[in-house]
């Protein structure tokens, strides 16, 4: 054990160019499926928080649940459907970074969908009565919501990039895990970890955390500079 | 509320802007049009075999290979679904029935390398030797514990069949010893290591693997041990979408003098670790 941790560190210090390029698609994988899973998500899920239709607790429970899909289940689906014998085949998505941006989107929408009717709800509960007063209609009150909320949906956001940066099940079937073109992250981790090299898979996981803890410390600053600015 | 609105339209323009940065970057994202897919095995791939051969034929050629290692079952079956161009793989019987299947119209011999079984140094078994058919009727006795695959590879065919010459008949007698951990070559060695079992594996992955713990090649040298490999062009007439020009190149390459001859000088530690066997 110790032996690995002091070969971890000796291997971090020697990590190559390789190693930037995949984690540059990590980080653009990740962030491209986070931003389809905002554009998705928010809306739906403050149009849950604001609107009252028969059924809506049965919606908010299922979605929910989807916050737990099983990301080897998504890519499953995905590849079934975008393999070439599938019926969104001819597309030839499979095995490209497309495929597996929209496996995380898959992943990271409900998500965001599920945290931010909660945050908007929670909204709804203190705004919601003088904002009916106001005469506005669902959509405008969910709108005036979204930006009251604007800084807590920042954590959602960031909850949602935490899901799938890490994830491994679903890019490593719609991916292929292929060297220079589909490899990850996590997928190179688990591979170096199946070729037995330990060290190398461990300081490919610290660099992944690394990668992790920057990106929401550059969510920190930029949500501290919004509410100085903006707030 | 107008200055709420105004602020709100803001806000939208710079979520749009956003997400056009987000798709912005599909071009860079979607797929090469000189590139084929190379359906595999794991033991090439993680031998480190591809990352040796690739650049050399990407260079000559200008076409990108991108290698999906699988298990020899699954490589097939991503092939029959029309998701590779070109099958590498280790399973002469499974590799029969795709070309009876018609998924491929010829099979061509690239390159050989053998099976091992690996063990504890200590051989608490006493199997050592030369002869896996007794060796493997003598673990099936005393029950040594046993890691196999379990994945529809060609190891774990090779495994089967082994057992089978040995006369032990796994149903009756799997219990406890024998490990079914249904995982790639590597995975399965690792639980070997862990475990201090014995493992059918190929010399390849065998010799690149660094997390050997206490084991060691208790078993080489048979002639049942022989494990070649395969290629195949997908048949066209099965998938249209099937890249026949830039697959067969590579193909071409892997049987030339050159291919052959970069094959035989991929080593680990000064030893070769697969054998060229094109037109043989």
């Amino acid at each position: 054990m110790l032996q690995t941790l002091d070969d971890t560190f000796l291997r971090l210090a020697t990590l190559d160019r390789d190693v930037l390029a995949i984690a540059w698609l990590s980080l653009r994988v990740s962030l491209s499926a986070v931003g389809i899973g905002l554009a998705l998500g928010v809306p739906v899920g403050a149009f849950l928080a604001v609107a009252a239709f028969p059924g809506r607790g049965a919606v908010v429970g299922l979605l929910n649940a989807f916050m737990g899909l099983p990301p080897v289940i998504v890519g499953l689906v995905l590849y079934l459907l975008l393999s070439r014998s599938g019926p969104l085949g001819s597309l030839g998505l499979l095995f490209t970074p497309s495929a597996m941006v929209a496996a995380q989107a898959v992943l990271a929408t409900p998500l965001i969908a599920a945290l931010t009717r909660q945050v908007i709800a929670d909204s709804e509960a203190h705004l919601g009565e003088q904002l009916r007063s106001l005469g506005l209609s669902a959509p405008r009150r969910a709108l005036a919501l979204i930006h009251d909320t604007r800084f807590s949906l920042v954590t959602t956001a960031l909850a949602a990039f935490g899901r799938a940066i890490s994830e491994i099940g679903a890019v490593l079937v719609v991916g292929g895990n292929i060297d220079g073109h589909t490899r990850t992250m996590t997928t190179a981790i688990s591979l170096e970890t199946q070729k037995g090299d330990l060290s190398l898979a461990l300081a490919l996981g610290v660099v992944l955390m690394g990668l992790v803890i920057a990106v929401n410390g550059a969510a920190a600053l930029l949500r501290g500079y919004a509410v100085r600015a903006f707030g | 509320m107008d200055l709420l609105r105004r602020r709100l339209v803001v806000r939208g323009l710079a979520a749009a802007l956003g997400l056009i940065g987000a798709f912005g970057s599909a071009p860079a994202l979607r797929a090469d049009p000189s590139s084929i897919v190379v359906a595999s095995t794991t033991s090439t791939e993680q031998s480190g075999l591809f990352k040796h051969l690739l650049p050399l034929f990407e260079a000559r050629s200008g076409i990108a290979v991108k290698v999906v290692a699988l298990g020899t079952g699954q490589a097939l079956d991503a092939a029959r679904r029309g998701d590779a161009d070109v099958v590498l793989v280790h399973d002469r019987p499974a590799e029969e029935k795709f070309l009876a299947e018609g998924f491929a119209t010829k099979r061509q011999d690239v390159m050989y390398n053998d099976f091992v079984l690996v063990g504890p140094k200590s051989d608490s078994a006493g199997v050592k030797g030369h002869d896996v058919v007794a060796a493997f009727a003598k673990l099936g006795t005393v029950k040594a514990p046993f890691v196999s695959r379990g994945d529809r590879s060609g190891t774990h065919s090779a495994e089967l069949r082994t057992w089978k010459e040995a006369g032990v008949d796994l149903a009756a007698v799997k219990g406890d010893w024998y490990r079914d951990v249904g995982q790639g070559m590597g995975p399965a060695l690792n639980a070997a290591s862990a475990l201090n079992a014995y493992i059918l594996a190929d010399r390849g992955t065998w010799l690149s693997f660094k997390n050997r713990g206490d084991l060691g090649i208790v078993v080489e040298g048979d002639k049942r041990l022989f494990n070649p490999y395969g290629v195949m062009l997908v048949n066209p007439e099965k998938h249209p979408t099937v890249k026949a020009k830039e697959g067969q190149a590579f193909i071409d390459w892997l049987v030339s003098p050159e291919g052959q001859a970069a094959i035989a000088s991929y080593e680990i530690g000064g030893e070769q670790l697969f054998f060229p066997s094109a037109g043989k």
